[in-house]
This record gives structure tokens, C-alpha cells and sequence, in this order.
């Protein structure tokens, strides 16, 4: 992506470019209409600019965030071949994270900035991640329901007005394709199993299900940003039709599974062709985002101690460019450079 | 908080016979993390087989104000596509 520290100013800087702020928007406006994407060095209205910086960072500290609950269970996956996809689907979560981190900061925030806001609290993540993976069936219901909704939300985002934007989510939704289909292969392997390890994967979906409905955020009708941002065309549809969408494909395949949804009014209503669920408890969704959920406090301070545990690493990475004048030791053969991302331990 | 890494633009080579293509950006202490950023980042799946990084510091952009003033003129020089030219049906090889 294309970022701030390219050497030109940008053009609202330059005096007399262009007539005035009205015939800027105007002819922003018009881009949008023609579906043109937005690029970096652009002229943007400033409000399309911040709308962005919290879509994306908030995306990327989702992805970030959620490498914790599974990675929670690396060690202790039941078999080599679990080990080495969960390994693969939580470093791809990671790289979700920087090729969205990279997109912000094509907007002139720093990386820098964007994990400080992460680390002191002030940032916003999905919400989902502060729910606890009690046991290996939660892996399984986390790739089929969370990646399944999170597939739901991104691909139309991958149209999105924003050229770096739509670009990083074209890339992730390559990639998350494989994540729901191992999820829910781990759990078909569960349904098809003992009594014991169907119980695990019922209690999996009954903990996960009103939680991954919640992640396509408030009901239309008190969203607060989604009108506007469908006119700038970065949201393509509201939060209740994705829902709606989800929760369509996802019940056919709970009751191929032969499992259960924990909605006692869910029904499906023959006229307009939807499943229909319950009310949602959307209190229990703003407790969770606003800090109180089972695990806030925990994913952040695994965090926290990751980022301060690669602290010599990274200084230390720092004094070597310095020495070396930016250029870095010649490759070895099968060299491999320790990641600045350190791990912490999740106690759950 | 300390100072961010530079940043560095990655271009990828998709196979042999293709050209480096811009795919990302990323941070990165020296050249030689940037490349090994890069292959974690960006090769996961086989999806080059060279990389190029560059600072994105010394990447010198086009200014998109001027871009009619460098674009426009090609504009009018349809004369310089093969479809501009009538040719009978009857010659072939052309
Ligand atoms: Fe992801
Ligand atoms: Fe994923």
C-alpha cells in the first residue's frame, strides 16, 4: 500500500489546487458515485478519513486480539495435523493484522500510534474475543461461526471505496475461506464422534452462537455510523442484512451437523424464505464491548506483556540497523530472524 | 512508546518470467528483516519466488492534481492503436 511517507505533500496542502473546499467535496462525492476508488494521496473529506482510521484499525485489533483465544490452544490440539492448521490459521490472523495495519496508516496515522492506542485500552476490538476457549470444541465453533461471520462482514468490504482497504480485504478473504472449513470439519469430527466429545461441540455452539450474531454489531436501527457509510461506500450492506444472511446459510449446517441452536423461537419463515431469530441481548454485548466481558482484561494484558517482552528485541534490532547502516546482515542459508512478536501465556 | 521502524514498500515476483508486483507495505528494522517481514507476511502461500523491499521513504509519486496534465495528452493519439487504421478484409497477415 501506498503510505503518507511518500515524498510529496498532500494536495490540501498546496494552496490554490484546486477551488475551494465545496468543489473538493463535490468532486469527491461524484468519484464515489462512480464507484472510483479512493487512493491514498487523494483529496478526502476529513470525516471520510477518521470513519476509516476507526474501521480499520479497530479490524486490525480485531485480528490481532483474536490470535489469543486460539492460540490458546496450540499445545494442547489433539493431533499433529490440528497443531499445524491452527498454527497456520493464527499466523495468517496476524498478517491480517499487518496488512491492515499498513492500510491506516496510509491515512497518516503511525503504527506506533495505532498499538498505543491498543495497549492503553482506548482502541476498540471485536467483541468476540473476549469470550474464554473452555475446550478444544471451541476451536472448532471459532472457525465455523466467528471466521464464517467475519467472512460474511469482509467481502463486501472488499468493494470497499477505500483502494488500500478493499486490497488488504481481498488478500484476507483469500485466506479465511480455509479457516471456517477446518472449523467446521473439527467440528464434524466432534458431532460424528463419542456421546462425550457431541456434548463438547453442542456446549461449544451454545456459548458461541449469540456472541458471532452480535459480531455484525447493533441492529439498524441504532447504528449510529451505518448510513453514512454506506453513502461513502465502505459498508455495502447494514449489520442486520449480513445478520440475516449469516444466520441463513449457518442453521442449515447446525442441523447437518445434527446440533442444536440455543434459540428456543428460532423458526423459519416461509413467506420471506429467512430463518427468524429470538431478540438479541444487546446489553450483554455493550458490557462485553465496553470492558466487562469474561476476558477483556486478559487479552489486554497478554498484549501489553507480549509487547513489552519483544522490547529488547526490538531495541535491539534498532542498535544492530544502526550499526549496520540500514542494510542488515547478508542471508544465511536457512536463516531464520526471531519474531519481535512474542507470545504470552492465556490462562484459561 | 518508541519510534516506529521505517517503513518499507514489498514488490513480489509471482513466478519466474513475471514481473515484481507491488503487494504491501511493512516495518522493519534494516533491509534484511524487511525481506524476511515480507516473506511472513506476504509469501505464506507460495505466492512469490523473489522479493524486492524499498523504503517507502524513497519511492518518489505522481501528484494525482496532475494527473489530467500528465495523462490527458495521450488521450487524443488514437493513431497510436492499430484499431485506427482501415485495412481490406481481403489482406491478410496485418
Ligand atoms: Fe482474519
Ligand atoms: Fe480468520
Amino acid at each position: 500500500m501506498y503510505t503518507q511517507a511518500l515524498d510529496s505533500p498532500a494536495p490540501e496542502a498546496r494552496p490554490g489546487s484546486s477551488g475551494g473546499q465545496a468543489a473538493l467535496e463535490r468532486r469527491f462525492e461524484e468519484r464515489i458515485e462512480r464507484d472510483e476508488k479512493i487512493e491514498p494521496k487523494d483529496w478526502m473529506p476529513d470525516a471520510y478519513r477518521q470513519t476509516l482510521i476507526r474501521q480499520i484499525s479497530q479490524h486490525a485489533h480485531s485480528e490481532i486480539v483474536g490470535m489469543l483465544p486460539e492460540g490458546n490452544w496450540i499445545t494442547r490440539a489433539p493431533s499433529l495435523r490440528r497443531k499445524a492448521v491452527l498454527i497456520a490459521k493464527v499466523q495468517d490472523e496476524g498478517g491480517h493484522g499487518m496488512y491492515l495495519y499498513s492500510a491506516a496508516e496510509t491515512l497518516g496515522i503511525a503504527r506506533a500510534e495505532l498499538l498505543e492506542q491498543l495497549l492503553d485500552g482506548r482502541a476498540k476490538y471485536s467483541s468476540i474475543f473476549n469470550y474464554p476457549t473452555l475446550t478444544w470444541a471451541d476451536v472448532g465453533a471459532i472457525g465455523w461461526l466467528v471466521d464464517g461471520a467475519a467472512i460474511m462482514n469482509q467481502i463486501p468490504i472488499c468493494r470497499c471505496s477505500y483502494g488500500p482497504y478493499a486490497r488488504a480485504m481481498v488478500r484476507i478473504c483469500k485466506e479465511e475461506s480455509f479457516h471456517q472449513r477446518q472449523g467446521f470439519e473439527i467440528m464434524l469430527a466432534l458431532a460424528r464422534g463419542t456421546g462425550e466429545q457431541r456434548a463438547m461441540a453442542q456446549d461449544a455452539l451454545n456459548r458461541w452462537w449469540w456472541p458471532s450474531i452480535m459480531m455484525f454489531g447493533p441492529s439498524d436501527a441504532t447504528s449510529t455510523h451505518t448510513a453514512q457509510s454506506m453513502r461513502w461506500r465502505i459498508k455495502r450492506f447494514t449489520n442486520d442484512e449480513l445478520r440475516q444472511k449469516f444466520i441463513d446459510v449457518t442453521v442449515p449446517q447446525a442441523e447437518f451437523l445434527g446440533l442444536k441452536i440455543p434459540d428456543p423461537a428460532l423458526r423459519r419463515d416461509e413467506i420471506s424464505q429467512h430463518y427468524l431469530t429470538g431478540p438479541i441481548d444487546w446489553s450483554e454485548f455493550k458490557a462485553v464491548l465496553q470492558g466487562n466481558g469474561p476476558c477483556n482484561h486478559e487479552r489486554l494484558q497478554a498484549r501489553r506483556t507480549a509487547h513489552e517482552a519483544g522490547r529488547w528485541v526490538r531495541e535491539a534490532a534498532a542498535a544492530y540497523a544502526a550499526k549496520h547502516g540500514g542494510r542488515g546482515a547478508q542471508p544465511r542459508s536457512a536463516a531464520h530472524i526471531a519474531s519481535p512478536r512474542a507470545e504470552a501465556p492465556c490462562h484459561e | 512508546m518508541s519510534d516506529d521502524w521505517p517503513l518499507f514498500e514489498v514488490f513480489i515476483r509471482a513466478r519466474s518470467g513475471l514481473e515484481h508486483k507491488h503487494v504491501g507495505s511493512l516495518h522493519a528494522a534494516d533491509v534484511r528483516m524487511a525481506i524476511e517481514h515480507a516473506r511472513d507476511v506476504y509469501t505464506r502461500r507460495q505466492e512469490g519466488v523473489s522479493i524486492w523491499v524499498v523504503r517507502s521513504s524513497e519511492i518518489v509519486a505522481s501528484d494525482p492534481e496532475e494527473a489530467e496534465a500528465l495523462f490527458e495528452p495521450a488521450r487524443d493519439k488514437v493513431y497510436r492503436h492499430p484499431t485506427f487504421y482501415t485495412i481490406p478484409d481481403e489482406v491478410k497477415n496485418l
